[in-house]
C-alpha cells in the first residue's frame, strides 16, 4: 500500500495553555501536524506528553489557545461551539477508551443515533457488519462483552463515513485477545472506507499498525517516522 | 473536625442546588405550619385575653319582656356567677351623607358605671352620662367608616321616633369582634354598627321600664352550662324567651372560632403534603449520591468504618438539608404568621393584638420535618450500609436495559433520543412516580388555592342572585299586620312586596335537637320561592316543612319523617310537622313553612316581621328617605351593598391567600422538577457529553435531558387536577358548618391557572438545569471510566 501524502487535517503552531501567570501549564507548545488522506497515524507518548490535548483539538472538542486548524487546507470557519459541533458532526468519528455507549439503546440503535444526524451514512447494519457484529445488533450494551462494546463504538464512529477517525486508547481497557479484534476493526475501516485515522496509545506494539508514528513529549512532537510496512493486527502482541 | 463531617459540609456545598430545592419544599411546609399555627395561637391568646379582660359572657338569651326582678332568680341558677340584664333592639340610623339607612344594634348600658359583663374597650371618649337619653357610644369601626368621631351626631329611629343622638365615645366590644348585620355574609362596617345608650333611654323608647329583653351571664368553673341554659330557658319561657344559647353559638364568637378551626385544618392537611414531598425528594437526592459514592463507601468500609458511622453520615446529610429548610421555613412562617394575624385583625376587631407564636409551633414543625426527612432517607441509607468493601475493587455492574416493557412496535416508530428517554423512565419507575406525584401535588394545592375565589363567587351568586329576587329587605321591630304590606307597596319605586316572618324554635327529632327557627314564606311568593342551591325552586309547602339538607342530616330526618317544632314566640305552640321536602343551601340551616299556617298556629293574627322589596333602582334615594321616617323599621338591608362588600373583602383576602400558595406550590413544583432533572443529569452526564462529542447540538441533548421532565410534568397535570379535586372536596367537607358551606365548585379557570403556574415552575427548573449543560466536560468523557 502506498503512503498517501495529501493532508486532510493539519494543525499549525497549535498551542494550548491551561491557567494563567506563573501557574500556567503548557500542554501543547506550538505543534505542527498533518493527518494525510487515508493514512493510519499512531500518536505515541507517555502520560502528560500532550497527545490527548492534541487529539481533542484535532477533533474539535477543545479550542487551541493559539495556532490554526486546517481541513483540506482551509481554516475551520470558527472556533465557537456551533462551528465545532458542525465540524464534529460532519467530519469526525470518535472511539473512546471506555466505549461510552448509550446503555438504554441496542447496538444497532447506538449506531443509528449517529446515522440519524448524518448526511450520507452507512446503514447501521452495514456498519455493524464491518466490525463483525451483524448478529449482535439487537443486544443492549449490558449484554455485550467489553470488546464487543468497543466494536459497536467503532461502528458508531464510522457509520457516518467520517473523513477523520480519532481513537483515544481504544484497547486500553481490553485484554490482548479482544484488543486485537478491535484493532482489526479499526484497520479494516481505515482500509475499506478510507477514513484518515489517528490513534492514541502508549502501547509501543500498536505502532506497528501505522503508516506513520508520531511521538510526543512535553507538549512537542519529538519524532515522526514512517513504517516501511504496516503490520496486521494479528501479527502484533503485547 | 472529623474528615467525615468535613465531607458532609463539602457535600452540602457541592450539592447546593439540590439541597436548596429540597430545603425550599421543606421550608414551604414548615412556613405553612408555622404561619397557620402562630396565627392560631396569637389569635387564640388575643381572644382569650380580650374575653377575659372585658368580661365576655358565657351565655346569652333574648326574651320579649321579662321583669327586672327575674334577674335575682337567674342569678340563683346553680353555676351562674354574674348576670347582666339589658335592653336591646335593632334600629335604623340616619347618617349625614349616606343615602341608605344604616342598621344599628342598640344595647343598653347600666345607668351608673360600666357594665359587669361585655365591658366596652373604650377607644376614645366616655360612657353616656347618667340620665342622658341623647348620648351614645358607637362601635368604633362603624363610626370611623362614616368619618364620625366623638361629638358628632346621628339620627336614630328609636322605635319609630327620630332622635338626635350625640356620640360621646367610640368603643370595641368582645361581643362584636366580628360585627355582622342581618342578611350579610361578612361584616360591613358602613351598613351595620352598634350603639350603646343608657338603660333608661332605651327602656323608655321600647316600653321596657323595669324590664329587660336581653340577658347575659357567666358561669363559675364548676357549672354545668347546658343544664344552666335549660333552667334559664324555663325561667324565661313565660316571658317570651326566644331560647338561650352558649358563647359557642354567639355569632361573633362563632365566626372567630370557626376561622381558628379552619386555620388548624390548614395547618394539618397542607404542610403534610409538602413534607411528604420533601421526604421523597430527600430520598432521590441521597439515593443518587450514594450511587455515585459507592466506591467511597466501600473504601471507607475497607478502612474499618462501621455501618452505623456510614449510616449516620448520610442521615446527617438528610437532616442538614432539612434543617436548612426548617430555618428558612421558621423565618418565612413567622413573617407570614405575623402578616396573616394582622390581616385577621382587619376582619376581626380587637383592642390589642398579641402576636405570640408558641414554642410548640417551632418544635412541631422541626420535629415533623426531620422525621419526614429521616423516613425519606432510610431506604437510601440502607443501600449505603449494604455496600460491600470488595465493591471498591470492581466496576459497577452495567445498567441493564431491556425492551420488555416498551414493545418494539412502539419504540420502532420513535427517534433514538426519544427511545433513550422512554427506556430511562421504564428503568427507574419509582423515581418517575415520585416526580409525577410531587408535581401533581403542586397542581393540586394550586387548584385548591385558585378555586377559592370561584367557589365564593358561586356561593354569592347562589345566595344573592339565584335565590333572591328582591333588592332591599326591611325588618320590623314588632310584627306588623298583613295590611302594612300595602303601605310598603306605596313607597317610592317599590314594584313588589313579599312579607315573611321568622320565629325562633327548637326543632326536635327523637333525641336530636336543633335550636334554630322557622321561616314563614307566603303560599305564592312573588319574589323568593324556596331555592335549592342546585338551581331549582320548591313550592311553599301547604302544611309541613321543607328542611335544608344540613338540618335534615343533623336531625337524622328524611322526606316523610316528622319533626317537632317548639316555637319560642307567640302562643309558643309545639307543632308536629311532616318533612315534605329537602333543599340544599349554602347559608344557614333554614326550615321553611307556609306563612299563613305559621300565623294561624301562633295565634297572633296575620302578621309579618320582615319584607323583601323589589325596587326600581332609580327610586332608591326617595325610598331610603321614606324608610328613614317609617315607624317600626328596625333594619334595612341593601343587597347590592352586601354583594359589593363581599367582593371587596374577597378581592383583598383571597388574593393574599392565593399568592401565598402560588409561591409555595411553585417552590414544590420547582423543587421536584429541578431535582429530577439534576439527578438525570448526574446519571446521564456522561452519555450527554458523549453525544456532544459525536456531534449532537446542545439543543438536541437538552431534549434528551428535559423531555423526561416534560413528559412527567405532562402526566402529572391531569393527576394534579384530580388531586386538587380531592383536596378541595376534603377542605369543603372539613369547613362545612351549620352556618355556611363553601360550595364544591371548581371553575375551569382554577384548573387552567394551576396548570399554567405549574408548567411555568417546571420550565424554570428545566432552565436552571439546562444551564449546567454548558459545563459538560466532553474531554473528561474520553478519559474516565464511569
Amino acid at each position: 500500500m502506498t503512503s498517501p501524502t495529501t493532508p486532510v487535517l493539519s494543525g499549525r503552531g497549535l498551542t494550548k495553555v491551561y491557567g494563567e501567570g506563573p501557574s500556567a501549564v503548557h500542554a501543547l507548545r506550538g505543534v505542527d501536524i498533518d493527518l494525510n488522506r487515508g493514512e493510519l497515524m499512531v500518536l505515541l507518548g507517555p502520560s502528560g506528553s500532550g497527545k490527548s490535548t492534541l487529539l481533542n483539538i484535532l477533533g474539535g472538542l477543545d479550542a487551541a489557545t493559539d495556532g490554526r486548524l486546517l481541513l483540506d487546507g482551509e481554516e475551520l470557519p470558527g472556533h465557537d461551539d456551533d462551528a465545532l459541533t458542525r465540524y464534529r458532526r460532519d467530519s469526525v468519528g470518535f472511539v473512546f477508551q471506555f466505549y461510552n455507549l448509550m446503555a438504554s439503546l441496542t447496538a444497532e440503535e447506538n449506531v443509528a443515533l449517529v446515522t440519524e444526524i448524518a448526511d450520507d451514512p452507512l446503514s447501521p447494519a452495514d456498519a455493524l457488519d464491518i466490525v463483525g457484529l451483524g448478529d449482535r445488533r439487537r443486544h443492549f450494551p449490558a449484554e455485550l462483552s467489553g470488546g464487543e462494546q468497543q466494536r459497536v463504538a467503532i461502528a458508531r464512529a464510522i457509520a457516518k463515513r467520517p473523513r477523520i477517525l480519532l481513537c483515544d486508547e481504544p484497547t486500553g481497557a481490553l485484554d490482548i485477545k479482544t484488543g486485537v479484534l478491535v484493532l482489526e476493526a479499526i484497520e479494516r475501516v481505515n482500509r475499506e472506507l478510507g477514513a484518515s485515522t489517528a490513534l492514541i496509545t502508549h502501547n509501543m506494539a500498536i505502532a506497528g499498525l501505522a503508516d506513520r508514528v508520531v511521538s510526543m513529549a512535553d507538549g512537542r512532537i519529538v519524532e515522526t517516522r514512517a513504517n516501511a510496512e504496516r503490520l496486521a493486527p494479528a501479527d502484533i502482541s503485547w | 473536625m472529623s474528615p467525615l463531617n468535613r465531607k458532609l459540609l463539602r457535600d452540602l456545598w457541592r450539592l447546593r442546588g439540590q439541597v436548596l430545592s429540597v430545603a425550599l419544599v421543606v421550608a414551604s411546609g414548615v412556613a405553612l405550619l408555622v404561619m397557620s399555627l402562630s396565627a392560631v395561637s396569637s389569635l387564640r391568646a388575643t381572644t382569650d385575653a380580650y374575653y377575659d379582660r372585658y368580661g365576655f359572657a358565657d351565655a346569652f338569651a333574648a326574651v320579649k319582656r321579662a321583669p327586672e326582678r327575674l334577674a335575682a332568680r337567674i342569678r340563683a341558677i346553680p353555676g351562674v356567677q354574674a348576670v347582666e340584664t339589658r335592653v336591646g333592639a335593632f334600629a335604623i340610623v340616619d347618617i349625614p351623607g349616606m343615602a341608605a339607612p344604616a342598621t344599628a344594634q342598640l344595647l343598653s348600658l347600666p345607668d351608673r358605671g360600666p357594665p359587669t359583663l361585655n365591658r366596652l374597650a373604650m377607644k376614645s371618649g366616655r360612657l353616656p352620662a347618667p340620665g342622658r337619653d341623647d348620648e351614645a357610644v358607637a362601635l368604633a369601626r362603624f363610626a370611623e367608616a362614616h368619618g364620625l368621631g366623638v361629638g358628632d351626631e346621628v339620627v336614630v329611629l328609636l322605635n319609630g321616633a327620630r332622635r338626635n343622638v350625640r356620640l360621646v365615645g367610640l368603643a370595641l366590644s368582645p361581643e362584636f369582634v366580628y360585627a355582622m348585620g342581618p342578611g350579610a355574609l361578612i361584616p360591613d362596617e358602613r351598613s351595620f354598627g352598634v350603639l350603646w345608650m343608657g338603660r333608661k333611654a332605651l327602656a323608655a323608647a321600647y316600653d321596657l321600664d323595669g324590664a329587660f329583653n336581653s340577658v347575659a351571664l357567666t358561669f363559675s368553673h364548676d357549672a354545668r352550662p347546658a343544664e344552666a341554659v335549660d333552667r334559664l330557658d324555663r325561667l324565661l319561657d313565660r316571658y317570651g324567651g326566644a331560647g338561650a344559647f352558649l358563647r359557642a353559638d354567639q355569632t361573633s364568637n362563632w365566626f372567630l372560632m370557626n376561622e381558628l378551626e379552619q386555620l388548624k385544618t390548614m395547618a394539618t392537611v397542607l404542610p403534610a403534603i409538602f413534607l411528604a414531598a420533601a421526604a421523597f425528594l430527600t430520598n432521590t437526592v441521597l439515593a443518587r449520591l450514594i450511587d455515585i459514592e459507592r466506591r467511597d463507601i466501600s473504601l471507607m468500609k475497607a478502612f474499618g468504618y462501621r455501618n452505623v458511622e456510614i449510616g449516620l453520615h448520610y442521615s446527617l446529610l438528610a437532616m442538614a438539608m432539612t434543617a436548612v429548610g426548617v430555618l428558612i421555613g421558621w423565618g418565612v412562617g413567622l413573617a407570614l404568621g405575623r402578616y396573616n394575624t394582622e390581616v385577621y385583625a382587619t376582619l376581626f376587631t380587637f383592642p390589642f393584638l398579641t402576636f405570640r407564636p408558641a414554642a410548640g409551633e417551632f418544635v412541631i414543625s422541626a420535629g415533623v420535618s426531620l422525621a419526614a426527612a429521616l423516613a425519606g432517607a432510610i431506604f437510601a441509607v440502607r443501600r449505603a450500609v449494604s455496600v460491600k468493601p470488595a465493591d471498591a475493587m470492581r466496576p459497577p455492574l452495567p445498567v441493564r436495559y431491556g425492551d420488555g416493557v416498551l414493545p418494539k412496535r412502539l419504540t420502532g416508530h420513535l427517534d433514538h433520543p426519544t427511545r433513550i428517554v422512554l427506556r430511562q423512565l421504564v428503568r427507574a419507575p419509582l423515581r418517575a412516580l415520585i416526580t409525577v406525584v410531587g408535581v401533581a401535588l403542586a397542581v393540586g394545592v394550586l387548584v385548591m388555592a385558585m378555586q377559592w375565589r370561584g367557589a365564593i363567587e358561586h356561593l354569592a351568586t347562589a345566595f344573592f342572585e339565584d335565590a333572591q329576587h328582591h333588592n332591599i329587605t326591611v325588618g320590623f321591630y314588632e310584627p306588623r299586620p298583613m295590611s302594612a304590606r300595602f303601605d310598603l307597596a306605596r313607597l317610592p319605586g317599590v314594584l313588589a312586596v313579599e312579607p315573611t316572618r321568622a320565629v325562633s324554635a327548637d326543632l326536635i327529632a327523637g333525641v336530636r335537637k336543633h335550636r334554630g327557627g322557622l321561616s314563614g314564606v307566603p303560599a305564592e311568593p312573588p319574589l323568593n320561592a324556596i331555592h335549592d342551591a342546585r338551581g331549582w325552586t320548591y313550592p311553599t309547602p301547604a302544611g309541613g316543612v321543607v328542611l335544608s339538607d344540613v338540618l335534615a342530616t343533623k336531625l337524622g330526618l328524611g322526606v316523610g319523617d316528622e319533626v317537632t317544632a317548639k316555637v319560642l314566640a307567640g302562643a309558643r305552640p309545639t307543632l308536629k310537622l311532616p318533612v315534605v321536602g329537602l333543599v340544599e343551601t349554602y347559608i344557614g340551616a333554614p326550615a321553611y313553612v307556609d306563612l299563613g299556617i305559621l300565623n294561624r298556629t301562633l295565634g297572633d293574627g296575620r302578621v309579618f316581621d320582615s319584607a323583601n322589596l323589589l325596587v326600581d333602582p332609580e327610586a332608591t334615594p326617595a325610598l331610603f328617605a321614606e324608610l328613614k321616617a317609617t315607624p317600626g323599621v328596625a333594619a334595612v338591608t341593601v343587597k347590592a351593598r352586601a354583594l359589593l362588600k363581599l367582593h371587596e373583602t374577597l378581592g383583598e383576602t383571597v388574593l393574599i391567600f392565593t399568592s401565598f400558595f402560588v409561591v409555595f406550590s411553585g417552590a414544590l413544583a420547582i423543587g421536584v422538577t429541578y431535582n429530577a432533572t439534576r439527578v438525570a443529569l448526574s446519571e446521564r452526564g456522561r452519555e450527554l457529553a458523549t453525544l456532544r462529542v459525536l456531534g449532537f447540538r446542545r439543543s438536541e441533548i437538552s431534549y434528551i435531558l428535559l423531555a423526561e421532565s416534560a413528559l412527567l410534568t405532562l402526566l402529572a397535570l391531569p393527576l394534579g387536577c384530580l388531586a386538587g379535586y380531592g383536596l378541595v372536596w376534603l377542605l369543603v367537607e372539613s369547613f362545612a358548618t351549620e352556618l355556611f358551606r363553601v360550595p364544591f365548585a371548581i371553575t375551569p379557570d382554577a384548573y387552567a391557572y394551576a396548570v399554567l403556574t405549574t408548567v411555568a415552575a417546571a420550565a424554570i427548573a428545566a432552565m436552571l438545569t439546562r444551564r449546567r449543560l454548558q459545563d459538560l466536560d466532553m474531554v473528561a468523557v474520553l478519559k474516565t471510566r464511569e
